[in-house]
């Protein structure tokens, strides 16, 4: 039993209920921020990369046990990929704690302003860390009202009453889809436990597996609800005009870690307890994501403004992440963790970007900015390194991460190509349109003569560039050093398809 | 100390509090209240010294259950109910006053309060008696006495119209369904020759049922129920009743006659159900109210813009998903491996007690400030009492079924039944429904927390009771552990 996994989990919850009690807001929710990211960074030292397939620093309370119903129990504890995720989570969360307005500048109740964030951010964590299904499920929803706040209240723009409800809406609905076929698959299984590594092991066990038609039905409900979460073609609608409403923070840890949540619900319940479900619906999947890489790409291209852009991408490039689950193999779903880990990292840091942009310029509009470089060329070097890295030029986590998924998704090519080879072939093309609209974004904010009647805000103080050089410098690390994090999600990954494949 | 002495407990301090308004001189009538809310914690606390009688030899258990964890749990749900009524109309105290006839000259000027008090007292007896009721006649009588001291707690100020108009709506719709009720129980009686729960039971499950007639005698009380719970079609009264009622008799309404409803509903479904030649036809036409309610309920629910309306469309919306759970009960041979519709229910019953108190103790601080009870009064919110707009928006997300609250483990076992039932059509509603639900509650926490307020109106913080905001603070620690930890309410039940 370690109690380690249960301090990071709450201490954002207890943070939160102190700042609604009186606490200090912003100094609060940043000493939470850094003191859960240090323990998790102290998780990760001491984490045991050659243990596969189960969980770490695992702790176990039952709470509920009777007849009829599943056993309940308040349970956490991390593998590899659940451990990447927690690193981006609680990362993210510091850097986005740091951006955010100081009391003072905040139109409305500060301690709501930060409250909510810790929600967000403790939810995220929470769901990341529970080996319990229930509470992975219910972790990923305390994430559902203060968001809805959070856009309602501080968000930008005349529209962000109707986003937030849309946003609210939309999730809502997509988790009580998800919640009907994770109520599905665990009664299929017998319906004894919620404990996630009991159940899986039921579902790779031939007598207590899913029969074949019952696990179609499961993932269907399972890819819907999780597929509306991160925002899978045709399911996106919700997603950027709420990353580009939202507060700047808020954005960042939506898109850059709530959003993770519906992939890691794929890999860590989807694809173990119905694999058959997966493979019947594989053709679905990279129709699917292949909307999301090129069509959603064009759509991008297509954009006016920084932070709808910005939005929009975040959607495109969750297609690549599902070409890596798509391949089902070592390769593509490392990579698609890694992946997971780089994206959120890389939007994380334009969106902060962004909302400085926005802050100061009062405008996203690419018409009505230009040349920002020329009097801010920090600025303008931390934003060149953030597209070039979303954009996945190699020295960035982004590109090791898409290789791999390329690779992955290729390597067991049979004589002829198959669905998944052309599907990899066409997705391939979205690396050149992220490229585009990367570089007409950076173009056409930076280069050239400023405008006329822009503001002429002075550069980044040190402050207001640590954030940003956090995540940046964490992009380039894992970049240079994929090795960082591809040890912790080697052996898991590879204990997942023992799992799998047993 | 015997069974049957909580009811007699609840009865005579009730007869107490309406002695000490007649007798003795009080500066402040709420101290009648408070006497009542003494009692009734007193009371609540010798449920868990309950002992059950040696012998039933007598006849009295054949009117009243024994042995029977479900009743008691029902009857704490009655007095918690009461008690959260109480600390709302002592609040309220100041509306009822002035909304009751002047007093004449010489007169307490807090006359006509102690009945106030006192009348939630009876109802309360009943619902307790209703719980552990047992044939057919004492099941009659219990709906009585609650009915009739809702009739008059609803009509309570008589100088407001809206009131008034509820009132007589009540007593009209009431006593149809009560016609109903007697014309079902005469033929129930007619088909087994009983009055007496058990031996119905035995009778029904018997080789010699007339089908057609038990059937008709089913239909009869279960439109009866219907109306008592707010089972649509037979909902018709349930937002006018609720918008014209005192605030805190709302929330009963709301709450205990629900409950009890219920509790009389799964004892008079029970014997239906063990019959092998009824239990498909009982289970489609309870499936067909309960689609009927959970579409009728949240959509209506959904333009609402009159806060108790939208509550009681939301009772409505919850009826529905109760009707589901009891849609959804497994056939006799698998009884063993599935949760009982009979232990949702009630956890169901217990969840929604909590937070749907919590949201009729908030809304009594807004009505009496405010002076009104539309969406509109409860703009800004969140500027002006932080603490009453949190409350709020605990409730409603645990109305809606949001996670971690207890109203979510509520539908969370609903959604259980249905899947295991393979109800998908009914579980397909019951989607829908909820989703729906998702906007009409978060529509007050958006009237809270995202509009402004109204420029020329007061800012101040609206004030709030020591004892409702101690209330407040209990239900809204309830309901969180209770989303996390369920067996808080599930460990209460068989």
């Amino acid at each position: 039993m370690s109690i380690i996994l249960e301090i990071i989990v709450f201490l954002p919850l207890i943070a939160a209920i102190a700042i609604g009690l009186g606490a200090p807001a912003r100094f609060s929710a940043l000493g939470t921020a850094a003191i859960t990211l240090l323990l998790t960074l102290i998780v990760a030292v001491r984490f045991d990369t050659n243990v596969e397939g189960s969980f770490q620093f695992a702790s176990s309370r039952t709470l509920l046990d009777m007849e009829g119903f599943p056993t309940l129990s308040l349970a956490f504890g991390i593998d590899g990929i659940s451990l990447v995720l927690l690193l981006l989570a609680t990362l993210v969360m510091l850097a986005a704690v740091l951006v955010s307005p100081q009391e003072r500048e905040i139109k409305g109740s500060s301690k709501l302003y930060y409250l909510s964030l810790l929600l967000i951010g403790g939810g995220a964590i929470g769901a990341f860390t529970a080996t319990d299904l229930f509470f992975l499920y219910a972790f990923h929803e305390l994430a559902l009202i203060p968001t809805f706040l959070m856009i309602g209240i501080f968000g930008h723009g005349e529209n962000r009453v109707r986003t937030a409800w849309t946003i609210t809406i939309y999730l809502g609905i997509g988790s009580l889809i998800l919640l009907v076929g994770l109520i599905m698959a665990v009664f299929a299984l017998g319906g004894s436990t919620f404990a996630i590594a009991d159940l899986i092991a039921l579902a790779k066990s031939p007598e207590t597996g899913i029969a074949t038609e019952q696990q179609t039905w499961i993932f269907a409900f399972l890819l819907v609800g999780f597929g509306i979460l991160v925002s899978l073609f045709p399911f996106h609608s919700w997603a950027a005009p709420a990353y580009a409403e939202a507060p700047a923070p808020v954005a960042m840890l939506h898109a850059g870690v709530l959003k993770k949540f519906g992939l890691y619900g794929l890999i860590r319940i989807a694809m173990p307890l119905a694999p058959e479900g997966m493979a019947a619906w594989l053709n679905v999947i990279l129709v699917l994501l292949l909307g999301n890489i090129i069509y959603i790409g064009l759509v991008t291209v297509a954009q006016k403004k920084l932070d709808r852009m910005l939005g929009y991408s975040s959607v495109m490039h969750m297609g690549y992440v599902f070409l890596g689950l798509a391949a089902m193999n070592q390769l593509g779903v490392s990579g698609a963790v890694l992946l997971m880990f780089a994206h959120g990292v890389s939007i994380a840091l334009l969106f902060g970007l962004c909302g400085w942009i926005r802050e100061k310029y009062n405008t996203v509009h690419f018409e009505e900015l230009g040349g920002i470089a020329s009097h801010l060329p920090k600025l303008g070097l931390l934003f060149a390194f953030a597209a070039f890295a979303s954009a996945g030029l190699p020295g960035f986590a982004n590109f090791a991460a898409e290789v791999s998924v390329f690779f992955g998704a290729f390597k067991d090519t049979a004589e002829s190509l198959g669905w998944l080879q052309w599907t990899t072939i066409i997705a391939l093309w979205g690396v050149v349109i992220s490229a585009v609209y990367m570089l007409r974004a950076f173009r056409s904010l930076f280069m050239g003569p400023p405008m006329e009647k822009m503001a002429s805000p002075d550069e980044l103080t040190m402050k207001e560039r640590l954030p940003h050089f956090l995540l940046l410098a964490t992009l380039i690390a894992v970049g240079f050093v994929p090795e960082l994090l591809n040890q912790f999600i080697r052996p898991a990954v590879e204990g997942l398809f023992l799992l799998t494949a047993g | 100390m015997p069974v049957y002495f909580l009811e007699i407990i609840v009865v005579a301090l009730g007869i107490i509090m309406l002695l000490v308004d007649a007798f003795v001189k009080l500066e402040d009538k709420r101290s009648i209240a408070w006497l009542g809310m003494m009692g009734l914690v007193v009371t609540f606390g010798l449920l868990f010294r309950v002992q059950w009688p040696e012998s039933t030899e007598s006849p009295f258990w054949d009117f009243y259950t024994t042995g029977d964890q479900m009743a008691l749990y029902f009857k704490g749900i009655a007095i918690l109910t009461t008690l959260g009524v109480l600390i709302m109309a002592s609040d309220y105290s100041r509306i009822v006053v002035d909304q009751t006839a002047p007093p004449e000259k010489g007169a307490h000027p807090q006359s006509g309060l102690g009945e106030f008090f006192a009348l939630p007292m009876f109802a309360c007896a009943g619902l307790m008696l209703m719980s552990s009721a047992n044939h057919l006649v004492s099941i009659f009588v219990a709906l009585e006495t609650v009915t009739i001291a809702f009739y008059v707690m609803v009509a309570y100020l008589r100088r407001n119209v809206g009131s008034l108009e509820a009132g007589v709506k009540y007593l009209i719709l009431g006593a149809l369904s009560t016609g109903f009720l007697v014309y079902g129980f005469a033929w129930l009686y007619g088909m087994t020759g009983s009055m007496q729960l058990d031996e119905i039971t035995t009778a029904l499950s018997g080789d010699n049922v007339n089908v057609a007639g038990s059937l008709f005698a089913f239909a009869l009380i279960l439109v009866a129920l219907a109306f008592k719970v707010g089972g649509a079609p037979f909902h018709f009264w349930i937002p006018d009743v609720y918008q014209g009622a005192p605030t805190p008799i709302t929330a009963f309404l709301s709450v205990g006659s629900k409950a009890a409803g219920f509790i009389v509903l799964l004892r008079l479904v029970d014997p239906f159900l063990s019959s092998g030649e009824l239990v498909g036809k009982v289970i489609l036409a309870v499936t067909v109210i309960a689609v009927i309610t959970l579409i009728v309920g949240n959509l209506s629910a959904l333009p609402q813009k009159n806060f108790k309306r939208l509550l009681a469309y939301s009772s409505v919306a919850h009826a529905g998903f109760l009707l589901m759970a009891l849609a959804c009960t497994p056939t006799t041979s698998q009884a063993g491996e599935f949760l009982s519709p009979a232990k949702v229910i009630a956890f169901y019953l217990g969840a929604y007690l909590l937070m749907t108190l919590l949201a009729f103790l908030v809304m009594t601080a807004v009505r009496v400030k405010m002076a009104g009870e539309e969406l509109s009064s409860y703009r800004g919110l969140a500027k002006r009492s932080p603490f009453l707009a949190f409350a709020m928006i605990i409730s409603m997300a645990s109305l809606a079924g949001i996670p971690l609250t207890a109203g979510f483990f509520g539908k969370f076992f609903v959604f259980q039944l249905a899947v295991q039932q393979q109800q998908w059509f009914l579980l397909t509603v019951g989607l829908v429904g909820a989703g729906a639900g998702f906007y009409y509650y978060l529509k007050i926490a958006a009237s809270m927390f995202l509009s402004e307020e109204d420029p020329k109106g007061d800012h101040s913080a609206i004030p709030v009771s020591s004892l409702s905001r101690i209330a407040m603070i209990v239900l809204i620690v309830l309901i969180l552990i209770g989303g996390v930890n369920p067996s808080i309410i599930m460990g209460l039940l068989p």
